[in-house]
């Protein structure tokens, strides 16, 4: 084959394959330095804060919430329990539980209606007149707002809570999704149109993954939003769930245990999060802007 | 199959006008042109003389105001594979790796998965890219890009390229590199193709026929055969002499208006 006269091209590969190598070797040892250096630098705005924590109880500048220390010590109680044996030691599992499963629920509830609103909003314009204003208008309302409806509608319980999870992860799904699909760059529809990709399979083949990348990003704060909502959720009278705990643990006047309830949403929906970008990843490797 | 007589592509007075904020843009007007199978055509002209839009037409992608545009005797209707496009910004699928990319038009059009392998590995070593065929678009160069641009168009087997200004984005070594290889495939494997550019040189360095367009409204000022031999010599008298009567037709239109 006569044909292939890219010189100039494999000198690329070259460099684009063999830079990186030769970086892992020089850099084994300084790798580690500098992960040392982030993680360092990543603990000392937490690190400066449990010390203030530490000396604003300790000082006594307030006598409701209990010291780093204790806090700690009612922490392994809560999780493990042996320490204390009130009501709630060794019952973290069981509350986190309780709020995975709503999460997670009302998320994939959010994302099935908020994907298929979504992708017709964005490909038919019936669908986009009907219901583009009413979305709309409903968006600002604040999900904390529907609370009474939803107790009103749903009754107090798990199914309010779930509710709110779904209304909070809608949106964001929802408006990404509509974006996502609007804003396909219309040359690559001709480039399929042209290739003898046409109608449904163009929606397939071309704006599904057009979109993913934004659709993607909605997923994302959905999620998180998810979370967010889901300690309002749990407010309204359900026995389990960590909004539960930090709902008893301000009625009881016990600090410690609204704190707990706080550190172990913030540690969940943080690795919820790491999850999610982690399947972004894989799925958008060949998105510039993803992989970084 | 077909008659060798009968053109591949024959434009018959087209004239399409768009409108623009409730006014009527002439973009082309009464444009005639007739291509042979096999033949390697440049359309040049300043930007508004409407080249893009009778290449969009041929595409499929626009339909002529009045007039009409065929191939083998029957009308454009849309796009379709016999006719394939290169963009000037590649248009690639970017989350399909260079492989999938040139199999794209092969697999939409319902080929066997082994045809479409075999298909897409020969046109992937035509362009040289067989050490890149599993990466992904943003992570080749823009020659690169238009590499697998031009192979995805070969492998669907159309008859027709259509090319819009492919090499304007690249920069002078990729460019005249991939002048050279347009023209290795095009005499392996007797493609119609129809180029559009701006560029003087580039247009005489490819064409058997350069139809030079005007704008205002657009249209055919000229088309004229060029019997040059190949490889052709960017430094030669000849060339030299064609480049001085192509730029005074293409600045024309500049003297009629001041007249």
């Amino acid at each position: 084959m006569p044909y292939c006269v890219c010189l100039g091209g494999r000198m690329a590969l070259v460099d684009m394959t063999a830079i990186p190598a030769l970086k892992r070797q020089a850099q084994h040892s300084g790798e580690a330095l500098a992960r040392l250096r982030s993680t360092l630098l990543a603990l000392f705005v937490p690190g400066m804060l449990i010390g203030l924590w530490q000396v604003a109880t300790t000082q006594q500048w307030t006598r409701l919430i209990p010291t780093p220390w204790e806090t700690a010590i009612y922490m392994v109680d809560f999780v493990v329990g042996g320490i204390h044996n009130d009501a709630f030691s060794a019952t973290a599992h069981i509350h986190l539980l309780a709020s995975l499963q709503r999460v997670y629920g009302g998320f994939a509830l959010a994302a099935i209606a908020a994907l298929t609103l979504g992708l017709l909003i964005g490909r038919v314009p019936l669908a986009r007149q009907m219901l583009d204003p009413f979305l709309q208008v409903m968006r600002p309302i604040p999900v904390t707002a529907w609370l009474p409806l939803s107790m009103i509608l749903f009754g107090l319980g798990a199914r309010s809570a779930f509710a709110l999870v779904f209304l909070g992860a809608f949106y964001p799904i929802l408006l990404n999704t509509v974006l996502g699909v609007k804003s396909v760059d219309p040359k690559l529809l001709e480039a399929a149109s042209m290739l003898g990709c046409r109608g449904n399979a163009q929606f397939t083949r071309v704006v599904l993954p057009a979109a993913l990348p934004s659709i993607f990003t909605g997923l994302r704060l959905g999620l998180g939003l998810a979370w967010f909502v889901i300690v309002v959720g749990e407010m309204t009278g359900v026995p389990q769930g960590l909004g539960a705990v930090i709902m008893d643990g301000r009625t009881l006047s016990r600090t410690e245990l609204v704190i707990c309830g706080m550190i172990i949403i913030g540690i969940a929906g943080f690795i919820s999060d790491l999850i999610v970008v982690a399947i972004g990843r894989r799925l958008l490797r060949w998105s510039p802007s993803h992989n970084a | 199959m077909h008659d060798s007589s009968q053109p591949i592509v024959d434009v018959r007075s087209v004239t399409k006008t768009f409108d623009v904020a409730g006014q009527q843009i002439v973009a082309l007007k009464d444009a005639s042109l007739t291509i042979s199978k096999g033949e390697f055509i440049t359309l040049i002209g300043a930007s508004g003389c409407g080249k893009s839009t009778l290449l969009r037409i041929i595409a499929g992608f626009e339909r002529p105001t009045s007039g009409e545009a065929l191939m083998w005797g029957s009308p454009i209707e849309g796009p379709g594979p016999l006719r394939g496009m290169v963009f000037q910004d590649y248009a690639l699928f970017p989350w399909l790796t260079v492989r999938d990319n040139i199999g794209f038009g092969p697999t939409s059009q319902g080929w066997p998965k082994s045809k479409v392998r075999e298909t897409t590995d020969r046109f992937i070593e035509m362009v040289g890219l067989q050490r890149f065929a599993d990466a992904y678009p943003h992570q080749l160069s823009g020659g690169m890009r238009q590499r697998v641009a031009i192979a995805r168009v070969l492998a669907n087997e159309a008859e027709v390229v259509l090319m819009d200004e492919p090499f304007g984005a690249l920069d002078a070594m990729t460019r005249e590199r991939l002048q050279e290889e347009l023209l290795e495939i095009w005499r392996a494997t007797k493609l119609t193709v129809v180029f559009v550019t701006h560029a003087v040189d580039e247009a005489i360095l490819l064409a058997d026929r350069v139809v030079v367009m005007t704008p205002g409204p657009g249209r055919i000022e000229s088309d004229t055969s060029l019997t040059l031999s190949r490889p052709r010599d960017l430094t030669s008298p000849e060339f030299n002499e064609i480049r001085r009567a192509m730029s005074a037709r293409l600045h024309s239109h500049h003297g009629k208006r001041a007249a």
